[in-house]
């Protein structure tokens, strides 16, 4: 009977997607639904919680390290989108191009450093960007005349460092994202193109640019999760999740301080929430800005 | 005609100095792996060629020196291969489910794991801890692989690679009286081959280099992965560079010649989402 019952073209399905209706609710709804009543609650790893309603929230409106955070993610993701998405975009194109000699092996060395893992790579830029006279990018500023810098104590040289760490790990596989969209282009359409007259400008930005729209707003909706939920890049170049003045510091490297270091779960949650309404909020009117929805009707 | 040797020099040039930028790093690192840790701590990470300073010291320390790199590398490795495995088993199962079959609340599903793939992981990595803290799954290898078993993007890719299976299959293997499952495991299985090289790399890739959940979750150091053991060597009471470095540049090693062999699956793996926007 049950076995007559599991094999029925009715109930396979079922058992087919099983396997992900059960991580889906024991691993992302449960701990959501948790996440989100935690932040209605005072809670400490092995003691009993207590309510404490908005609390958690009207603190964190008033917790300036927290929107120092807030700030630091925000730039990060900002610089993250302004040059790893027209310049992979360009480079590309470029690559595409009948003119190009040995593009496999450009394609191929872009795509080293996604090789590395954040700890290998965030140590490496860490004593690259070292503020000793002889340290990597020290002293090759040192060629041109400029003094040595402590890149990893002023603001503005910090996120240099955190920029070109992502820069360098994310250039060639969103180079990679945009070639395998310029590969759905049909060619006729540049020959038509030629036909008529038009530069290569014009190529670019009336053929291109649009038909790689798809691939763009996918490259986007991943870089604004990364550039948010960006935490390891931090704790790798500063050696720990202290920074000093916080200039290093992130929304998930916040939330790891309150959760992990100071066990002050429900705060944590409240960072948790906050990260997650930001997200959605920023993607979803993304999509809907770039007409995604109405596609999918 | 000139011109377009003229275009063709340009061009190349351009990209052999952005190669160069993007190749610096490795060569940083590589030389580094070759000098004592104290040049390291006294000059800073250099692309100084020097070989009076430049021995296999660090190799050899790396080799036979009394530490638990190996220990931390062969955990890496055997995490990386049971993760891949079951995860793709899973993730191409559910894919199936959701390919072959119209059933009561498809979309609903599908949405949520769209969904999955929109919502940081980071914001549940509190409650996850405290939920695997309950169920006694602390310090465990289980705690790492099961949250992910059932890969949202590996499933989105496995689905895209279904629709473009005939449909024809699986009512040719009704007729011949198969039974559900059993024209899953033994016709369609078989055909996903294929599709199977890319999303291991991609899940291998995540999986050797994964840090933050395994970091919080693993707290016995004889079961560390290769990158938390890494990081150990970062203490605030000084750097064991000499071992650091060199690990580092070992632990590129596997995955790099992975990637000469399987290059093309690599690059299907990597661009597997943006297929279809």
């Amino acid at each position: 009977m049950i076995k007559r019952f599991l094999y029925s073209q009715k109930v396979a399905p079922y058992v087919f997607v099983l396997p992900f209706i059960l991580v889906f609710l024991v691993f992302w709804v449960y701990p959501l639904g948790s996440s989100l009543s935690m932040s209605f609650q005072k809670v400490t790893l092995g003691q009993d919680a207590q309510w404490i309603g908005l609390d958690n929230y009207t603190k964190l409106m008033g917790d300036k390290t927290f929107f120092k955070a807030v700030a630091n993610s925000a730039v990060y993701m900002v610089l993250t989108l302004l040059i790893l998405i027209p310049f992979p975009m360009l480079f590309a194109v470029l690559i595409n191009n009948k003119f190009m000699w040995g593009r496999e092996f450009f394609k191929s060395s872009f795509f080293f450093p996604a090789l590395t893992s954040v700890v290998v790579a965030g140590t490496i830029f860490r004593l690259m960007f070292g503020e000793m006279e002889g340290s990597m990018i020290n002293s090759i500023l040192g060629i041109f005349g400029i003094e040595p810098m402590k890149f990893l104590k002023g603001q503005v040289t910090g996120y240099i460092a955190l920029v070109a760490l992502a820069t360098w790990r994310w250039t060639g596989v969103n180079m990679l994202y945009f070639l395998s969209g310029l590969k759905n282009i049909p060619d006729d359409y540049y020959e038509a193109a030629s036909i008529d007259g038009a530069s290569a400008w014009q190529k670019f930005t009336r053929i291109t640019m649009p038909l790689l729209k798809p691939t763009t707003i996918y490259v986007l909706t991943i870089s604004i999760y990364a550039g948010l939920a960006m935490f390891i890049e931090s704790m790798m170049l500063w050696n720990g999740n202290n920074s000093p003045k916080n200039i290093g510091l992130t929304i998930v490297g916040y939330l790891y301080r309150q959760g992990i270091e100071k066990n002050n779960l429900g705060y944590a949650a409240a960072v948790g929430i906050v990260l997650l309404a930001i997200t959605m909020i920023i993607n979803l009117s993304q999509l809907a800005f770039s007409g995604m929805f109405k596609k999918e009707d | 005609m000139k011109k377009e040797l003229m275009a063709k020099i340009v061009l190349f040039l351009f990209f052999a100095v952005v190669c160069l930028l993007i190749l610096i790093p490795f060569y940083a690192v590589t030389i580094a792996s070759f000098k004592p840790g104290g040049d390291l701590i006294r000059y800073g990470l250099n692309l100084r060629f020097d070989l009076s300073v430049m021995s296999f010291d660090n190799f050899a320390y790396l080799f036979t020196g009394d530490h638990a790199y190996f220990t931390w590398f062969f955990n890496s490795l055997f995490l990386t291969v049971v993760q891949v495995v079951l995860t793709l088993l899973v993730s191409a199962t559910v894919a199936y489910g959701f390919s072959a079959y119209e059933f009561k609340g498809k979309n609903i599903l599908f949405i949520c794991v769209l969904l999955i793939m929109m919502v940081p992981f980071e914001i549940l990595l509190l409650p996850l801890y405290t939920l695997i803290f309950n169920i006694g799954l602390m310090n465990s290898y289980s705690a790492i692989i099961l949250p992910g078993v059932a890969s949202a993007a590996t499933i989105f890719f496995f689905r895209q690679y279904l629709s473009g299976i005939p449909k024809e299959i699986i009512s040719a293997g009704r007729v011949d009286g198969a039974s559900e499952y059993g024209i899953y495991i033994r016709l369609i299985l078989p055909v996903m081959k294929p599709s199977f090289a890319a999303m291991a790399i991609l899940n291998g890739m995540n999986s050797w280099n994964n840090f933050l959940w395994p970091f919080m979750v693993l707290s016995d150091d004889k079961k560390y992965t290769l990158p938390i053991g890494l990081k150990t060597l970062l203490t605030p009471y000084g750097n064991n560079y000499d071992l650091l470095i060199v690990g580092s540049f070992f632990s590129i090693i596997p995955i790099f010649i992975l990637f000469v062999a399987f290059q093309k699956y690599f690059i299907d793996g990597m661009t597997a989402g943006a297929v279809k926007g």
